[in-house]
Formats: C-alpha cells, sequence, structure tokens
C-alpha cells in the first residue's frame, strides 16, 4: 500500500491502535475492581476531600451497565479491525475498500442500464427524441449535470448560450450537439482594437454599426461611420454579419446577445476580445448518456411535428 | 462530618472578615466579573449573527447585495464568536473562579492575568473585522489569519501559565476533579491551535497551511473535531464538575467515574478526527480508526453525563424549583443525546447518508445549544451574583423564562435541522433504474425550505432568551457592587462548615 514508505509504519500504527483499545479496557478494568467504601449501614462513604466549603465525591462503583457498554463498544473496535482495512497494510479480512465499494455500486447500476443505452444508441437521435422515456431521462440528466450554467428551462444566461430557441453557435444538428457534450468546445474572439484603429471613435463607429444590423438601438452616423471597419470582423462573422457556424462564429443580426446587447458590452467585447470554455462531458457521462442528452436538448427547439418528420 | 469542626472553621473565618483584607489574601474575582460580562455579550453578538445566516438560508436577499454581508463570510464570524468568543470567555471565567475557590489561591501570573483577558478580546474584535473583509486561512474553526493566531498562541499560553501556576500554588492537598478538565483542554488547545495554524505568511492578511492535500485535511480535522473534544467538551465538563454540585448542594456520584471517563474521553478524542473525511481520499484504514475510536468514545462521554446527573440523586425535587438548576442539568442530557448522535454519525454507513446534509448542523447545534450554552448559562447565572454581592440574580423568575425559551428554540431547531438533513441525504442518493439521479440538486433545496424557515424561528427564541439574559444581568450589576472575597485559611480536608468562612465582603 502506498500510504506507508517503510513497512515499519504499518507495524507502529496496528500495535499503537490496538494497545491502545486495550488500555482503554484495563482502565475500566482495573478501576471497577477497586473496592467501595461504605459505611456500617451500606451509605457509600465519601473519599474525604473536601474543596471550596462543600465540593465533596462519593466514590460509588461504576454502574454495571456504563462498564459493559464500554467493553462492548471496545470488542466492537477488535472485531471491525479485523473485518476491515485499520491496522496499517492489513485489509481486513472482508478485503473492503472504498473505492471497491464505489466500482460495485457503478457496475451494479451499469450492468441494468447498459442495454437500455445499447439500444438508444443504435437509434439516430431524433429518432431517441421522439421516445418519451428517453426525453425524461434526458431531463433528469440535464438537470443534474447541465442546468448550473445553462438554467433549469435551458435558457442559459449571460455568457451561458440558450439552448432552448433553435439558434446556434454551431450547427445545431444532432451530431453537433453530441460532439459539444462529449468534447466540449473552447471559443475565442480574438482583441480587436487594434485592427479596427485603435480610438475610442473607432470603438464606438464600429460598436454602433454591429448594433445596427440588428436593428437594435445605435447612432445612425456612427454606424455609417463604422460601416467600412467592420470589414476586419467579416473574415469570421460575414460581410453581412450573418456569423458562421463552421468556426462557431455568432450571427449578428439577430439580437441575440451571449455577452449582453448595451453599446458597452459590444465595445468591450470588440476592444478586448472574448474567451468562452464548455467543458468536456464525455468521460464523466459516457457515449450513452451523452446520446439521451443529446435527444433532449435538441428536442427543446424542435416542436414534436419536426421530430416526427424528420423521423 | 464533626459539628465541632465545622463551628470553629466558622469561628475562625468570622474573626478574618473583621481583619483589614489585603489583595494577595483575596481571590481575583475582577477578571472572572469581566470574562463572565463578556460572555453574555459575544453570547448576544455571535448568536445575532448565526440568526441573520439563518435568516439568508431562507431570504437570501437579505444580504442586500454587500460582501461583507454575505453568508459565506458572516458564517465563520458566527462560529467564531460563538465558540471562541461566547464559549472562550465562560470558560476563562469559570475556570479562573473554579481553580481559585477550589485550591484556596489567588491566580498565579500578575499582569499575564489582565492579558489574557484584554487580549482574547482583542482577538475576538480582530475576528469580527477580518472575517468580514473575507481575510480567512479557509480552515473550518481555524479562519484568523496568522497574526491573530500568534496573539491567540500568546494568550494562551499565558491562560496555561496561569491556571498551572495556580494550580502549584494551591493549598488544598488534592486537585478537584474540574480542574483536571480545564488542565486538559487548556493543553489540548495549545498543542491542537499552534500545529494547525502552522503556516507559511505571505503579507499580513495571507497565508498558505504549511501541509498539502489530504494531510492538510487530516490535519484539520485531528484539530478540528479535538476542537470539539476538548474545547467544546472537556473544558465545559469541567464547568460541569464545579456547578452541578455547588446548585445542588450534593456530592459528586462517583470518584472512580470520573477517573475512568477523564483519561479515556481525552485519549479517545484524539483519534476521532477522520471520521470527517469518510469517503474521501483519506486512507481506508485512517478513516476505520477514526471511526472506531469514535465508538469507543461513547461511553466515556456518557460517564459525565450520569456522574452530573447522579450528583442530583437526593436532591431531585429541587428542580422544580430552581431554575439555574434546570439549566445545568437539561444541559446534560442534551449533552448525553448529542455525544450518543456522534459515534453514530461517525459510523461508516451512517455517514455515508448524513455526510454534508444539514442534519451535521442539527447535530452540531444540539451540542451546543444543548450542552455548551445551557451549562454556561447556568454557570454564569450561579456567578453573577455572587461577583457583585447579591444573594440571587435580579429576577428569578426571568431565569426560569429564559430556561423555557431556550428549550423550546433548541427542540425547534434540532428537529427541523435533522427532518431536513436525513431528507436531503435520502434525496440525494435517490437514483432510478436507469441510474440516473431522481432529484436534481435545486429539488432538495426547495424541499429544505420550509426546514430552514423553522430553524430560523428556533434561532430566534434561543437569542430571545440572551437578551433577557442581557438584561437581567444588567440590572443585576446595577444594585450590585463589586466585591472582594477572602481566601479563608483553613485547607481543604475536613474543613466542611458554614458557608460564613467566605462570605464576600463589600469593597470599601
Amino acid at each position: 500500500m502506498a500510504d506507508f514508505f517503510h513497512s515499519g509504519w504499518s507495524i507502529f500504527i496496528a500495535a499503537g491502535t490496538l494497545l491502545s483499545i486495550l488500555a482503554c479496557f484495563i482502565v475500566a478494568w482495573l478501576t471497577s475492581r477497586a473496592k467501595t467504601a461504605t459505611s456500617v449501614d451500606g451509605v457509600v462513604e465519601s473519599t474525604g476531600h473536601v474543596w471550596d466549603e462543600d465540593l465533596q465525591e462519593l466514590n460509588n462503583p461504576l454502574p454495571r451497565w456504563w462498564l459493559y457498554l464500554f467493553y462492548i463498544t471496545c470488542l466492537f473496535g477488535v472485531i471491525y479491525l479485523f473485518l476491515y482495512p485499520g491496522l496499517g497494510t492489513f485489509a481486513g479480512s472482508l478485503k473492503w475498500s472504498s473505492s471497491g465499494q464505489y466500482e460495485t455500486e457503478v457496475a451494479t447500476i451499469d450492468e441494468v442500464a447498459a442495454p437500455l443505452f445499447a439500444g438508444y444508441l443504435a437509434q439516430e437521435i431524433p429518432a431517441v427524441a421522439a421516445n418519451q422515456e428517453a426525453l425524461a431521462m434526458g431531463e433528469r440528466l440535464f438537470l443534474t449535470y447541465c442546468s448550473q450554467c445553462h438554467g433549469s428551462d435551458a435558457r442559459g444566461g449571460r455568457s451561458f448560450p440558450n439552448l432552448s430557441d433553435n439558434e446556434w453557435l454551431g450547427t445545431g444538428d444532432p451530431a453537433y450537439i453530441k460532439n459539444t457534450i462529449l468534447n466540449g468546445r473552447n471559443a475565442v474572439m480574438p482583441a480587436m482594437a487594434a485592427a479596427i484603429g485603435n480610438t475610442e471613435a473607432d470603438l464606438d463607429a464600429v460598436a454602433n454599426y454591429v448594433l445596427s444590423m440588428s436593428g437594435s438601438n445605435h447612432d445612425e452616423a456612427l454606424a455609417e461611420a463604422g460601416k467600412p471597419k467592420f470589414a476586419v470582423c467579416a473574415a469570421c462573422h460575414g460581410p453581412e454579419g450573418q456569423g458562421n457556424p463552421v468556426i462557431g462564429a455568432p450571427n449578428l443580426t439577430d439580437d441575440i446577445w451571449l455577452y449582453g446587447g448595451s453599446l458597452n458590452s459590444v465595445k468591450t467585447a470588440i476592444s478586448n476580445g472574448l474567451n468562452n470554455r464548455m467543458p468536456a462531458f464525455g468521460e464523466l457521462l459516457g457515449e450513452g448518456k451523452a446520446h439521451v442528452l443529446a435527444a433532449y436538448i435538441w428536442s427543446l427547439s424542435n416542436t414534436s411535428e419536426k421530430v416526427a418528420e424528420v423521423n | 462530618m464533626s459539628t465541632t469542626m465545622s463551628e470553629a472553621a466558622g469561628l475562625a473565618a468570622s474573626d478574618q472578615d473583621e481583619l483589614q483584607v489585603e489583595s494577595r489574601d483575596t481571590y481575583n474575582y475582577r477578571v472572572v466579573r469581566q470574562f463572565s460580562v463578556m460572555t453574555v455579550v459575544w453570547g448576544v453578538v455571535g448568536m445575532l449573527v448565526g440568526l441573520v445566516i439563518a435568516a439568508q438560508l431562507s431570504w437570501p436577499e437579505l444580504n442586500g447585495g454587500i460582501s461583507w454581508l454575505t453568508f459565506g463570510r458572516l458564517r465563520p464570524l458566527h462560529t467564531n464568536a460563538v465558540i471562541f468568543a461566547f464559549g472562550g470567555s465562560a470558560l476563562f471565567a469559570t475556570s479562573y473562579y473554579v481553580v481559585q475557590r477550589t485550591c484556596q489561591a489567588r491566580l498565579w501570573g500578575g499582569p499575564l492575568v489582565p492579558f489574557t483577558f484584554w487580549g482574547w478580546q482583542v482577538v475576538i474584535v480582530a475576528a469580527a473585522i477580518t472575517l468580514p473583509m473575507g481575510i480567512t486561512q479557509s480552515k473550518e474553526y481555524a479562519e484568523l489569519e496568522w497574526p491573530i493566531d500568534l496573539l491567540i498562541a500568546a494568550v494562551w499560553v499565558s491562560y496555561a501559565l496561569v491556571f498551572f501556576g495556580t494550580i502549584v500554588k494551591r493549598k488544598t492537598p488534592h486537585i478537584y476533579v474540574a480542574n483536571w478538565f480545564y488542565g486538559a483542554f487548556i493543553l489540548t488547545i495549545a498543542v491542537l491551535h499552534i500545529v494547525n495554524s502552522a503556516a507559511v505568511p505571505v503579507t499580513l492578511g495571507k497565508s498558505y497551511s504549511a501541509y498539502a492535500g489530504v494531510q492538510d485535511a487530516m490535519i484539520q480535522w485531528w484539530y478540528g473535531h479535538n476542537a470539539v473534544g476538548f474545547f467544546l467538551t472537556a473544558g465545559f465538563l469541567g464547568m460541569m464538575y464545579y456547578f452541578i454540585p455547588k446548585q445542588a448542594g450534593r456530592p459528586i456520584y462517583s470518584y472512580r467515574l470520573s477517573i475512568v471517563h477523564f483519561w479515556a474521553l481525552i485519549f479517545t478524542y484524539m483519534w476521532a478526527g477522520p471520521h470527517h473525511l469518510h469517503y474521501t481520499a483519506l486512507p481506508d484504514w485512517t478513516q476505520s480508526v477514526g471511526m472506531v475510536f469514535s465508538l469507543i468514545l461513547l461511553a466515556p462521554s456518557w460517564g459525565g453525563m450520569i456522574n452530573g446527573i447522579m450528583t442530583l440523586s437526593g436532591a431531585w425535587h429541587k428542580l422544580r424549583t430552581d431554575p439555574i438548576l434546570k439549566f445545568l442539568i437539561v444541559s446534560l442530557s442534551f449533552y448525553g443525546m448529542s455525544t450518543f448522535e456522534g459515534p453514530m454519525m461517525s459510523i461508516k454507513t451512517v455517514n455515508a447518508l448524513s455526510h454534508y446534509t444539514d442534519w451535521t448542523i442539527g447535530h452540531v447545534h444540539s451540542g451546543a445549544l444543548g450542552w455548551v450554552g445551557m451549562i454556561s448559562m447556568g454557570a454564569i447565572y450561579y456567578l453573577i451574583p455572587r461577583l457583585f454581592g447579591r444573594k440571587e440574580m435580579y429576577s428569578v423568575r426571568m431565569i426560569e423564562v429564559h430556561f423555557w425559551i431556550a428549550t423550546l428554540g433548541i427542540v425547534l431547531y434540532i428537529a427541523s435541522m435533522w427532518i431536513a438533513g436525513v431528507m436531503q441525504g435520502l434525496m440525494w442518493r435517490a437514483t432510478n433504474p436507469d441510474g440516473t439521479l431522481v432529484y436534481a440538486f435545486i429539488e432538495a433545496v426547495k424541499a429544505t425550505h420550509p426546514y430552514y424557515t423553522m430553524r430560523f424561528f428556533g434561532g430566534l427564541l434561543y437569542l430571545s432568551g440572551m437578551l433577557l439574559m442581557l438584561y437581567n444581568m444588567i440590572m443585576t450589576i446595577r444594585q450590585g457592587r463589586q466585591i472582594v472575597a477572602p481566601i479563608p485559611v483553613s485547607t481543604g480536608r475536613q474543613s466542611v462548615g458554614s458557608a460564613a468562612g467566605v462570605e464576600p465582603v463589600a469593597q470599601s
């Protein structure tokens, strides 16, 4: 066992533990054997010591039930340490370990659930999305693993995409969703301050132009001035700002703002760039659960008619 | 006891009353008074902070968006205030009183004595400032940063010197059992605090623990559990061993029981820390050893309860009329209850259900409100009139009311946390046949909400009782005067006699 860098420590632990239990037993046993001083009429006498005027001590015998309780716990300790790991490297006669218990519990459930997931994995994701039982399972998985960021209703929040509106940074097809769950996503928008001219006026102009694309509140003149500078943004967001699902560049015309749609938020994004990351869940969930989860998420933005149509 | 002996003692003492009392012949009541008053004050403050965070769990918007008032900052302030400010002051006050009176000696240490008082108050105020600022070592019950830790160490070593210095110069032949417990508590807390707080300072408000990873966790819970075992148990057992026999007017039930349970308790507690780390990265063998000794701890813990409660045999009727005795005895029943519950929760299979739930919070508070709180209140109600030259508190009826409010508050508090805790444990572990969880985390939070509200009202009752105590104390002090108590000349053995021997003398 890697807990000890020298076998002597294991012996030290084992001996120290057993001797300590023995010591508890001996202290109780020796004290219980001492004679109780009683006066002629059988009344327990005090020890004869007095403190602070009137503090005295009787010397009643140890209550039997208490003494036996003490013995029983000591005995239990010894038996337990024989059955379970505790005495240094001795693994215990039951060969129990906490990691072993965990693996057994997981294996037990996996055995029951494996055929179920195998069945789902054999189907296309839209087909799974048509299965009410699978959707219910997907919802439970979503509430356990996804809702912390994307919200219980999947409508997301600042920097966490809304998964229910059928507007996607990527393609939004079922395979894309499953891939995102399994492998995560990294999003990077570079800082564009230098590329658009580096002055506050340039920033204001481009930001107003970006806002104008979705018909948001903007200054017409500034937007007009910003239009030519948008050329450097078009590389990713496209000349009309419609975005590029292949690289996950957001559509700027749909009035959906992952990082806020105020003039200031847009300016900050252009000036400093953005970094975002969705963690990979493949290792934690396995492909079966990710498959069911993808079906649930896909179903959120696709009506039952659509689901039926695809199937 | 022979009548002639006690008459002689009484006579000798009344002669002494007429002598001019010099300071070296008197007990140091000044520091006891200071700590007693601060016990009540810090009790009100600490419990108020507790009530605020209990309210925040029910109504989260109550922090007003101010970082200083958020749960994460106020929670350590609450625990530090009730354990170290309220409990600590109660321990200082009673141990200083008890050690002097049972040793028949004035506190040793000269300027060290006021240093322990003022030093401790500075520690508390520093905690009240730094914790809301978010300055923390992130070790539970040891959150204070290194400069404050150093001051704590200095105060604590001074405390040990004063206490043991007084024991050394005692005039009684034997060391009274209460002092064994106080002594064990003082020594062990010094060791625990210094070892666990070892850190590498970076700036004035930031340091890194001297230990890493699972070793750090193990040392933290070795400290953490023994803070419970020695600060909140051994120290308060010392209190119990003086104030129960005094208030009941009965001898301690069994000397030999006190011996066995003392040694077994202080020895076994040291092993129990790993039960805070069940099913973690801590090696299995360490967890098992921690669990085994936690179970063995049951009988030694109960030894103190038996000794306290059985001390009342022959005087049970006093419980009907004496509210101070009610506080003291009911505190022991809560002590017995939580020291039964603790070993049960340390069993791995039980812990798998209870760990991280509010059951733990309920367990802690049955010990904290029921045992530590009530025994301290009983002891302080006993002390205040004696320190301020009164026969009894301003209103004994108010003590009675306090007792019932507090008891009701505790029952509401722990019952709601038990239900909430077991419910959370069951909801968290519930799985569907397909292996998915039945409940998302937030569903357990939602289900807990009504119990958080119920707990808030339990806490409100408990705090109200404390406010009543504060009022009662202020009125008693206003009617009273600071008194000087002479040390009787007779030594302990067979000197039982009339109380006149140590009747306090008014300060002129």
